[in-house]
């Protein structure tokens, strides 16, 4: 079966939320747009609308997360729903009950929907395979793959300081590529509403092999690949890749590709500066440059529940209607 | 022991590459050995005829380095399972690798991987001992011991040796003994983890990828260790061009190695993998489009000697889970003849050359007393019918494995008997049908 089929509905409208690689630009900005109804919402003192009352979410993460597995129970719940967390320690599965089943007995409670984060890449994919028919499957982080309400989030704050022609922009990906779903998810999105240029920026061990092909320009050198964007992406660099065979540690690093005041005067006066958190303040960036006028840091938080309550509200509306029928 | 039937094999086309038979010809089997080709042995008595007309009789199929799950997985496959599915496949002669539960580093496991495929009385089963004890990689095995139990060579399977120093020395234990050692050619640390072919597919979906320097990598340096030791090694499983390239050279200038290349990488790449389908998780992973096309070219340029199913049976929880979290391996038993046929309709070769490459050109290379139809020969024999064609499926495939990328691909080519030692061990349902 192929993803297409797999995370839409026949219709056109969306089944799963998987991967944005096989999401269609309508779709991709029907979703900012109800987003965009949903940030309303969250402003107003009651930040409650009742279209998911009566369904149950399951939060199914398998790795550790504070902010999105946080925003995403606040999305669900703001549309009325049961939220149920469920943090699953990685190793312990490795031991006993399958994925399989762990799935078929959290189904067997009636859930509506899983949320799901996983190390492993292609999880979320096998999981949408493998429920009922009347339950969706929204990918929270699956491994290096995909990381899709993420990269959402990301387009729907662009759009909000730079408006709607991506055309015109040039958006640079700084940082650890070869291990982040999040710039595999934002490279796609970004390429479906056809932005002007993508560079990524990065020494050659933190790109994996043939990124060019995802429709990406390289740069090595910060500045170079900093020169005229109009939003800059900081990434977040894992611990555990400072040392040893990747890199040979953060104080090069940082020297290298840390995003400072200085290096970022060579990018377009009014550039934005994103991260998607959690930030290793002196090691992507400077301080001043992480709580300066540029950055949109915490405005990408707040926008990641209205982001997500579209897309939980998308993929379920569906569901209430073939009930209905 | 009952006195073997003499069975009369009659109006059948022979096709023996090996011996350069392409024609219409009778074969008188008696002893469990070939009588005569052509004009039946004087006073030759058939007790058993079989009516070959319009079916094609080669020498019964040898597959190398396959898992057949006992002991240890026999939850995956079994001895007897397997061994019914290689006599339903034209395979008369299976090579099984050493990593086993327990792995074959005692004569003790041999001996009872014998007594279980005697047992069926199907396929023969011949075995490949462990290159280092427990295949741990830091000891060597006890080799001699492993020889004279009846091992065709030794071999780690896919597991690595601690250094080069090993390497070399169990290069040159085994060639003390005139052992052939198999080697997986695999840089460990260059593909630890990994689970799809360095490239665009993997940079695509995220999956942590092996490249192509792990299988370089490993066959230079053993290379440079085979032209020091004068070690006889065979490369099995070979998937990069590059590694294709290196191992033409090292025979041309008759370095001792050689190579064969399994079904899967002939037929498919990296490309396969894009929707996460289990099935085409291999272990080396296939390659790219390219590699394919140049491994298909190494089958009649010479450089590579034999085709092999790369058999790896699983059961279905095997391949029941995310993509990187499943088992690699296909279970290529069953497609093993069709597919290596259909590189002919392909023009890839011409049929005898495939065929040679599943008989005379494994025998030659494994220094085997199988894979031909002289005259004195060991009757392993396989008649097929060349124009039948079946689906591969479940209901379809005899293997216990039912883990294949080829579901629902049209064979054409249908085992009607197969004998080995001159024993009929297969017979298929539309022959009792004539």
């Amino acid at each position: 079966m192929s993803r297409t089929s797999l995370q839409i509905r026949p219709d056109g409208r969306l089944r799963h939320f998987l991967s944005i690689e096989g999401l269609n630009p309508t779709l991709l900005r029907e979703i900012l747009d109800t987003a965009e109804s949903f940030a309303g919402v969250t402003a107003q003192s009651v930040k409650k609308v009742p279209l998911l009352r009566g369904k149950t979410i399951v939060n199914l993460f398998f790795e550790p997360s504070t902010r999105t597995r946080t925003t995403f129970e606040l999305a669900a719940k703001r549309l009325s729903a049961d939220v149920l967390n469920i943090n699953i320690d990685a190793s312990s599965t490795s031991k006993g009950e399958t994925l399989l089943d762990t799935l078929r007995n959290l189904e067997a409670m009636h859930v509506d929907m899983f949320v799901t984060r996983n190390s492993v890449s292609g999880t979320s994919h096998f999981i949408a395979s493998h429920v009922q028919p009347h339950v969706s499957v929204i990918n929270a982080g699956d491994g290096r793959h995909s990381h899709p309400t993420q990269a959402m989030l990301d387009i729907f704050t662009i759009r909000r300081e730079k408006g709607d022609d991506f055309g015109r922009l040039t958006v640079a990906i700084v940082g650890d590529i070869s291990h982040s779903r999040v710039a595999r998810s934002q490279i796609n999105a970004l390429n479906l509403l056809n932005t002007g240029e993508i560079r990524v920026i990065a020494p050659r061990t933190l790109l994996p092999a043939n990124i060019e092909a995802m429709g990406v320009r390289v740069h090595h050198n910060l500045r170079d690949g900093l020169r005229d964007a109009d939003v800059v992406i900081s990434l977040r660099l894992q611990r555990e890749r400072m040392q040893g065979a990747t890199l040979p540690g953060e104080h090069e690093y940082y020297r290298l590709y840390g995003l400072t005041a200085d290096n970022l005067s060579i990018a377009k006066p009014d550039v934005t500066v994103m991260h998607p958190g959690p930030i290793n303040r002196g090691v992507e960036m400077d301080s001043h440059v992480a709580d300066g006028a540029h950055s949109v840091i915490l405005q990408q938080v707040t926008n990641g529940i209205a982001v997500r309550m579209a897309v939980m509200s998308m993929a379920m509306q569906q569901n209430k209607g073939e009930a209905d029928a | 022991m009952p006195e073997q039937a003499k069975i009369h094999i009659r109006d059948g086309h022979l096709i023996d590459p090996g011996n350069d038979i392409d024609e219409r010809k009778d074969v008188y089997i008696a002893e469990g050995k070939i009588a005569g080709i052509g004009n039946a042995p004087d006073g030759f008595q058939a007790d058993q005829i079989i009516d070959a007309q319009g079916l094609i009789v080669i020498p019964g199929l040898i597959d190398a380095f396959t898992h057949l799950r006992e002991p240890g997985q026999e939850h995956k496959a079994t001895i007897d399972s397997e061994c019914r599915c290689a006599a339903a496949s034209g395979i008369t002669t299976l090579i099984c690798r050493p990593d086993t539960r327990p792995v074959i580093d005692t004569p003790a496991v041999i001996e009872l991987i014998r007594h279980q495929w005697q047992l069926t009385g199907k396929t023969r089963v011949l075995a490949i001992g462990a290159l280092t004890s427990g295949l741990r990689g830091e000891q060597l095995s006890e080799m001699a011991a492993l020889k004279a139990a009846g091992c065709i060579g030794v071999s780690n399977a896919q597991l690595p040796l601690a250094s080069s120093l090993i390497i070399r020395r169990a290069f040159e234990y085994a060639a003390t003994f005139g052992l052939t050692v198999f080697v997986y050619p695999d840089e460990h640390s260059l593909s630890e983890r990994g689970c799809l072919h360095e490239g665009p597919v993997a940079t695509r979906l995220g999956i942590p990828a092996i490249p192509e320097a792990s299988e370089t990598v490993a066959v230079a340096r053993d290379i440079a260790l085979v032209e020091h030791t004068g070690a006889h090694v065979h490369f099995c499983h070979i998937t990069t061009q590059r590694a294709l390239r290196m191992i033409g050279r090292a025979k041309f200038d008759h370095i001792p190695v050689t190579t064969d290349v399994a079904i899967p990488y002939l037929y498919l790449t990296d490309i396969d993998t894009c929707n996460f389908d289990p099935n085409y998780h291999l272990q080396p992973p296939l390659r790219t489009q390219s590699d394919r096309d140049k491994l298909r070219a190494g089958l009649t340029d010479g450089s590579i000697s034999f085709i092999t199913s790369s058999h790896q049976p699983h059961e279905p929880d095997a391949k029941l889970a995310p993509f990187p979290s499943t088992e690699p391996g296909i279970s290529g038993l069953d497609t093993l003849l069709p597919l290596t046929l259909h590189l002919a309709d392909e023009g890839v070769m011409s049929r005898n050359q495939a065929i040679a490459k599943l008989t005379s050109e494994p025998a030659a290379t494994l220094n085997l007393p199988y894979g031909q139809l002289a005259t004195g020969a060991i009757a392993d024999i396989c008649i097929f019918a060349p124009e039948a064609t079946w689906i591969v499926d479940n209901d379809s495939m005899k293997s216990d494995g039912k883990n294949t990328p080829f579901a629902g691909w049209e064979m054409k080519s249908q085992v009607r008997y197969t004998l080995r030692d001159g024993q009929v061990i297969y017979t298929s349902e539309e022959a009792f049908q004539i």
